[in-house]
């Protein structure tokens, strides 16, 4: 670890921070329905599509959500399956096979964006930009729009309505994630990712040797990707490769990308419940798992490989496995952290070789339950209902009725809560524990010992946490992979999204209590740590005992310096 | 469910003809007008032939270039087929490369210790980049295969070697393709 090292991560963070809080006033102006430059564009995509921005209830909501996303779903698998009938195929791909074009357009409509595939070898540029990139936005824009509904439901008092999900979504991809993405993705091409629609050029290198060199519209699906927290590369190395980040400049933009749009939900929240220091303290919350996440990464990296470095090797570099020279291990741990903390999912160094430890805690920041910060709008949507449990459970020790913003938290609210946070353990466990004793899935392992079970645990952490990257050595192209990989994206996504719905539904009903001497503030010292402990002691039990059987054992076996 | 049927393909498609139609093209007619070096992949021509791109590494096996950093690319540098080795810290495989790649440096490196950069491979498997170090160990076998001085090569690595801005941003590295180019065109002039 180096002073100049640490430099970056804390500018980088301060720089987030700073236009979190800039974004998160603008959005909360957005959605509290003021006016802005782009509304003519809005008026006209409302007249086509027939929608009066009617106010709409939970049930409603949620109903208008749920088709949009199925009619997605649908046109992003039949483009795959069509692809070879499709215009903008200059390398002539042909049809996506049915497993994988499951798993892809679940992926891509949940915002996973977990690619069994490796992008310049299998997916035409028509469906990379028809397809991928569009879904970059909407995929995104449901997040938004559902942590906006939610944000109503706190806000408002004795009313059956949280907004209108086509005006909010609208409002999410006009508003918010294009004009960002625009000027993202100039940026990114000025900083040397390509953007054209060629294919790819054949190089003679100095040598005689020819080097064909995939191309493609990279910058536009780079900007969304990052800004979008989705992580779907154009490329299969993803944010490594460096026609996705050629630089260290390029690596701070998609750092800062991918966390601005998630870090400002946060303060969007404290504005329109009418109290920033809630968001605040959500906000705290939140930049404290990064800062601790991103130093055991880099200590863990920085240390290195003692049975690496029993070869003949310098120990001064660290761990240079799956990483690039030009974004240093500072960067790397960042990147890795946040991608995990956010449900991003791009990386710019491989997962799978980082060192057990440094391996954990992406891993684990996936398991919270991608709340920190979260994916845009999932993360906003799923830390309200851990804070919900915190406030119950602060309730419970003090014997009160417990409350958030004047909101009463009864058995009905906790009960669905509940029933949203137990999905992911049960799919991420559930599917981990069959993969780990069916020699069908076994067989897709790269690495032996425990760092196989890493491989599958962090595949069903990755896609039931909508994440999306991966411990790579893992080959996902297989029907049992792709199959239940698709089925734990869809249940990590909308089994969580429902019963939250609900619950906004219940709250925005509920009249405001006016704060007294007994209720507990949310926005203090307090309240973070109880915050940050229920966090912890959630993600701990469920997820304890298998971490010690993979990142943990593994990290004494390579201290004894056992290889497999 | 049915009544949400036409605002949901009406904007689907409203969106992708916006967000996966008119967004790409137009950011691909701003790169291609006003960035069209970046936007067609950074490629360096000599002779009027594309000898590769500077942002992408590529496999080098004369003693003539320096070498880059092993690749899990394909066969090594595969621009069509990026990837890393994804073997983990405890893996057979791994630390049997490791071997195999120092043993064959150790043939022309003397030094004691090889940096790191030297014997992995990048995530990408197209690092275009080594660490100083790496490349100032190469310099020996570097001289001896073009007949020059090591002090001749030392100046063109030390010209090629980025180093970070201001002391933080950015990381020390040497782009091996702009070496070797820097290489040929110091042994091509006459007195050399």
């Amino acid at each position: 670890m180096t002073l100049a090292g640490w430099f970056q991560i804390i500018l980088i963070l301060a720089l987030v921070t700073g236009g979190a809080v800039l974004l998160g006033r603008y959005m909360a102006a957005v959605f509290s329905g003021q006016k802005t430059f782009l509304a003519p564009g809005e008026n006209i995509i409302n007249r086509l599509a027939g929608i009066t921005p009617r106010e709409q209830d939970w049930k409603t909501y949620t109903l208008a959500m749920l088709a949009f996303n199925a009619a997605g779903f649908i046109v992003l698998y039949g483009l795959q399956r069509l692809q070879e009938f499709l215009p903008l195929n200059p390398q002539g791909f042909s049809a996506v096979p049915e497993a994988l074009s499951f798993n892809t357009a679940m992926s891509f409509v949940t915002n996973t964006n977990w690619q069994s595939y490796g992008g310049e070898a299998t997916m035409s540029h028509f469906v990379q930009m028809a397809g991928f990139t569009v879904h970059n936005f909407l995929s995104a824009a449901t997040g938004i729009a559902l942590a906006v509904a939610i944000t109503r439901a706190f806000a408002r008092s004795g009313v059956n309505t949280i907004g209108n999900f086509w005006d909010d979504l609208v409002k999410s991809t006009l508003y918010v994630l294009l004009p960002l993405s625009i000027v993202v993705a100039i940026a990114f091409i000025a900083l040397g990712i390509p953007q054209t629609l060629q294919g790819s050029i054949d190089a003679t290198t100095l040598e005689g040797v020819k080097q064909t060199i995939a191309l493609g519209p990279i910058a536009s699906q780079e900007a969304i990707k990052q800004l979008g927290t989705n992580g779907g590369g154009f490329l299969n190395a993803n944010s490594a490769h460096p026609f996705e980040n050629p630089s260290a400049w390029s690596d701070y933009l998609s750092i800062f990308a991918m966390l601005v749009v998630s870090a400002a939900m946060p303060f969007m929240f404290g504005r329109m419940v009418g109290d920033v220091r809630q968001g605040r303290a959500l906000f705290i919350t939140m930049f404290l798992f990064i800062t601790m996440g991103t130093a055991i990464v880099y200590w863990a990296e920085a240390t290195g490989n003692p049975i690496i470095h029993a070869l003949g090797i310098d120990p001064s570099q660290g761990n240079m496995e799956g990483k690039e020279v030009r974004f240093g291990l500072a960067m790397t741990a960042l990147f890795a952290v946040a991608t995990t903390g956010l449900s991003c999912g791009a990386v710019n160094a491989m997962h799978a070789s980082l060192t057990p430890l440094g391996g954990l805690v992406p891993l684990f920041m996936i398991q919270l339950g991608e709340v920190l910060p979260g994916g845009v709008g999932s993360g906003l949507y799923g830390i309200l209902v851990i804070a919900v449990l915190t406030v119950f459970i602060a309730g419970l020790m003090v014997g009160r009725t417990p409350d958030y913003l004047g909101k009463k938290i009864e058995a009905k609210e906790m009960k669905l809560a509940m029933l949203a946070l137990l999905i992911l353990p049960l799919v991420i466990l559930g599917f981990s524990a069959v993969s780990a004793i069916l020699p069908l899935a076994l067989s897709s392992l790269a690495n032996a010992g425990p760092h196989g079970l890493s491989e599958i645990l962090y595949a069903y952490s990755s896609a039931a946490g909508n994440n999306g990257s991966a411990f790579a050595g893992l080959n996902a192209n297989t029907n049992w992979y792709n199959t239940t990989l698709g089925i734990s994206m869809f249940l990590g996504r909308f089994a969580y999204i429902v019963p939250m719905m609900a619950i906004a539904g219940s709250l925005a009903a509920k009249t405001k209590v006016p704060a007294s001497n007994g209720s507990f503030p949310t926005h203090g010292t307090m309240f973070i740590t109880l915050l940050v402990g229920v966090i912890l002691i959630l993600g701990g039990l469920q997820y304890f005992p298998s971490l010690a059987l993979s990142p943990i054992v593994e990290h004494f076996l390579m201290l004894a310096g056992k290889t497999f | 469910m049915l009544t949400h049927l036409r605002p949901a393909i009406v904007i689907l498609t409203i969106m992708t003809l916006l967000t996966g139609i008119a967004y790409p093209l137009a950011i691909t007619g701003i790169g291609q007008v006003l960035l069209s070096q970046a936007a067609n992949g950074s490629m360096t021509i000599k002779d009027d032939k594309i000898i590769g791109s500077t942002l992408i590494g590529q496999a080098w096996t004369s003693d003539k270039y320096f070498w880059g950093r092993p690749s899990a690319a394909g066969d090594g540098y595969n621009a069509a087929a990026s990837s890393g080795s994804n073997l983990g810290p405890t893996s057979l495989k791994l630390m049997d490369r490791i071997k195999t790649d120092s043993d064959r440096l150790r043939n022309s490196i003397a030094a004691k210790l090889l940096p790191a950069d030297s014997i992995t491979a990048s995530g990408s498997g197209l690092d275009p980049h080594i660490s100083p170090e790496f490349a100032m160990l190469q310099i020996a076998r570097v001289a001896k295969a073009r007949n020059l001085s090591e002090g001749q090569i030392k100046v063109v690595v030390e010209a090629n070697i980025d180093k970070p801005i201001a002391g933080i941003f950015s990381q020390p590295r040497v782009n091996v393709l702009l070496l070797n180019m820097a290489l040929d065109g110091l042994s091509s002039s006459p007195n050399g």
